[in-house]
């Protein structure tokens, strides 16, 4: 695994190319994380929290169903079954604690499909924190149970009508709010995207996702699985998975949606404070993702994506929402587990190239439940009979 | 030596005036007109902001002026096209994001901009640490760089970055986006006078300077204003020569303020 440097690499990807206002708040960010993360209290704490608050460590689940239509051994890292519903809540828990640290008051997000969102207002409540979530108008129409939910916390939630009306123009927003409030407020960025030091805390705040499942795989197979397989957005999830395995000689497999592939059909560019693989069109404007999840609805990616990437450590194909669609009705029905539309990426993926994985054991990160996606389900999927 | 921008801004100083440093959407319907309307009722040089699909720098009015500015089909190329053509005898900069430059490439968005008559670029979303690039470039094709100065940055800070400033030290007037605010915020004069310590630079306050009194305000302490939001707000409303009048209007209560 790449520690970045002061200049926040990994690679010729990262970096932190933000207003000159929010230099000195990044750079305390960043001294403030390092310091927190050598600190065995803080460690401890953190620990303590997630285990008895966010119900971590996860299980994993084999899928006995699956396996044997599909001719893989499947297994699924249980992400969905953290408090929030999603494995969101061990950065906003990291972050969080060391907004308190940094003796901030005041946080704010921005979410995609309201998950990071929720796991922020949730934390924010327990931690005592005033916080204010951005969320695109698009979004906000297409989940309002979750809008609902981050009211419910305690939380206030603006809707943005500027740009594209989703993720990154919500990015945008919580960046501006941040460069008003920047002495009282912490920025609690929910992916592995960003200016440094974020792309790496965020990383190291997911890698128990990855740490735990080694060591859960190990137990189980006696060995590493060959393919590590989760949904690509900005990438939090992904990299908090392949961080257990990234030494190892399983295949690391980032599903980006067919809409919003950022590694797949981006270039390099530089946009939300880092440089990194970025959908943009002849002339450098952002381009608008277009997926059926609001979560993966991002045009760039995490610069760490970008970086092993470019070295050919991880690959990044894409599903489309017609697949997406057919692998999260597969997954309920065959094990019992509605997959946030999001993982249903990752599923369909594994579902299409299972022949070619034939007696393969496959871990995939199932990073969240998909009791928010139902009533957009149900919608598509007219009710069924 | 001296660039264009620094040269013509310095002998505003040094005739005992303050710098007026208007904003002007680039593609904006008029944005031309506008341009001519500044250079002829006092501006000492126009900043042409080439519109981007996500700009986190800016509020509401900017926002919105970019926004009109791509759905008419605006690019980079097109508004230096249109430059390259326009001799209204002051200096032109202009304001960009950076993945406009980095995807040009550095060397040729410089040689672009040096080609198209303009003088400096400002690049909010290019810090220091990784400015490198692209000044060097800029510096090769003889373009000044503006670097801004932020509230936040401790006076050590301040120091390396107007070193590295070319054409004149943006000093950002407030913690906050672009857009027209009630009053000057404190911050505006406070920080001038601290870059002021520790540069011999021209320095020019702008973010949140919104009308004639708050220009003068901030220049009793800068060498003078760049006024984003209440141009284009005016632009958007009344057109280049509602633009005109209100240059005009900044400008003699500059002249007609005792420094």
């Amino acid at each position: 695994m790449v520690t970045p440097g002061a200049d926040g690499r990994f690679g010729e990807f990262g970096g932190r190319f933000v207003p000159e206002t929010l230099i000195p708040a990044c750079q305390e960010l960043e001294a403030a994380f390092v310091d927190a993360w050598a600190d065995p209290s803080f460690r401890k704490e953190l620990d303590e929290v997630l285990r008895e608050y966010a119900g971590r460590p996860s299980m994993i689940t084999e899928c006995h169903n699956l396996s044997e239509q599909l001719g893989i051994r499947l297994i699924l890292k249980r992400e969905d079954l953290n408090h929030t519903g999603s494995h969101k809540i061990n950065n906003v828990i990291g972050q969080t604690l060391l907004a308190k640290r940094m003796g901030k008051k005041r946080i704010v997000a921005e979410t995609g499909a309201g998950q990071h969102g929720v796991a922020s207002a949730t934390a924010a409540a327990l931690m005592g924190l005033e916080c204010k979530v951005y969320m695109g108008a698009v979004d906000v129409a297409r989940q309002e149970l979750n809008v609902f939910r981050m009211r419910l916390l305690g939380s206030e939630v603006e809707a943005v009508t500027s740009g594209s009306q989703t993720l990154k123009d919500a990015v945008n927003e919580a960046m501006r709010d941040w460069v008003a409030t920047v002495e009282s407020t912490h920025y609690c960025l929910g992916s592995v995207m960003g200016p440094h030091p974020y792309p790496y805390m965020v990383r190291q705040f997911h890698r128990v996702i990855g740490d735990e499942a080694s060591e859960q795989c190990n137990e189980l197979l006696g060995t590493n699985p060959d393919f590590v397989v989760a949904c690509v957005g900005g990438g939090s999830n992904a990299m908090g998975i392949f961080s257990g395995f990234v030494d190892t000689p399983a295949r690391l497999i980032g599903v980006e949606p067919a809409g919003g592939a950022a590694v797949g059909r981006g270039q390099p560019g530089v946009v939300h404070g880092m440089k990194s693989y970025l959908m943009q069109d002849e002339h450098g404007q952002v381009a608008e993702a277009h997926s059926i999840s609001a979560g993966l609805d991002y045009p760039g990616v995490g610069p760490e994506h970008s970086y092993l990437a470019s070295i050919g450590r991880s690959e990044y194909p894409t599903v489309t929402d017609d697949e997406v669609i057919s692998a999260f009705q597969v997954m309920s029905r065959a094990e019992g587990i509605i997959p946030a539309l999001e993982c249903a990426h990752a599923m369909a993926w594994i579902i299409r190239e299972a022949p070619k994985m034939q007696g393969k054991t496959v871990l995939m990160n199932l990073s969240g439940r998909g009791d928010k996606d139902v009533g957009q389900m149900m919608n598509i999927l007219g009710g069924m009979k | 030596m001296s660039g264009r921008l620094e040269t013509a801004l310095r002998a505003r100083i040094d005739s005992g005036g303050k710098c007026l440093v208007p904003y002007i959407t680039g593609g904006y319907p008029g944005w031309v007109d506008a341009i001519r309307a500044c250079a002829a009722n006092g501006a000492d040089a126009v900043e042409i902001g080439i519109p981007f699909s996500d700009p986190v720098m800016d509020g509401p009015i900017i926002q919105q002026a970019s926004q009109v500015s791509l759905e008419a089909g605006t690019t980079p190329l097109s508004i230096l096209h249109e430059v390259r053509t326009l001799d209204v005898g002051i200096p032109l900069a202009v304001m960009c994001y950076y993945n406009t430059v980095f995807h040009a490439g550095e060397k040729r968005f410089a040689s672009d901009l040096a080609a198209a008559g303009i003088s400096a670029a400002i690049v909010p979303d290019l810090p220091l640490e990784e400015s490198g690039p692209w000044t060097s470039a800029a510096d090769e094709a003889g373009i000044e760089t503006v670097m801004l100065a932020a509230p936040t940055a401790p006076d050590e800070r301040l120091q390396r970055v107007t070193e590295r400033a070319r054409g004149f030290v943006y000093s950002v007037g407030l913690l906050g986006v672009t857009g027209e605010r009630a009053t000057l915020a404190g911050t505006a004069t406070a920080l001038a006078a601290r870059v002021k310590k520790v540069t011999t630079k021209p320095v020019l306050v702008g973010v949140g300077v919104s009308n004639a009194e708050q220009a003068v305000e901030a220049s009793r302490v800068a060498d003078g204003v760049i006024m984003g939001a209440s141009v284009v707000r005016r632009m958007m409303e009344g057109g280049p020569d509602a633009v005109g009048a209100y240059v005009r209007e900044v400008r003699e209560a500059l002249e007609n303020t005792q420094w």
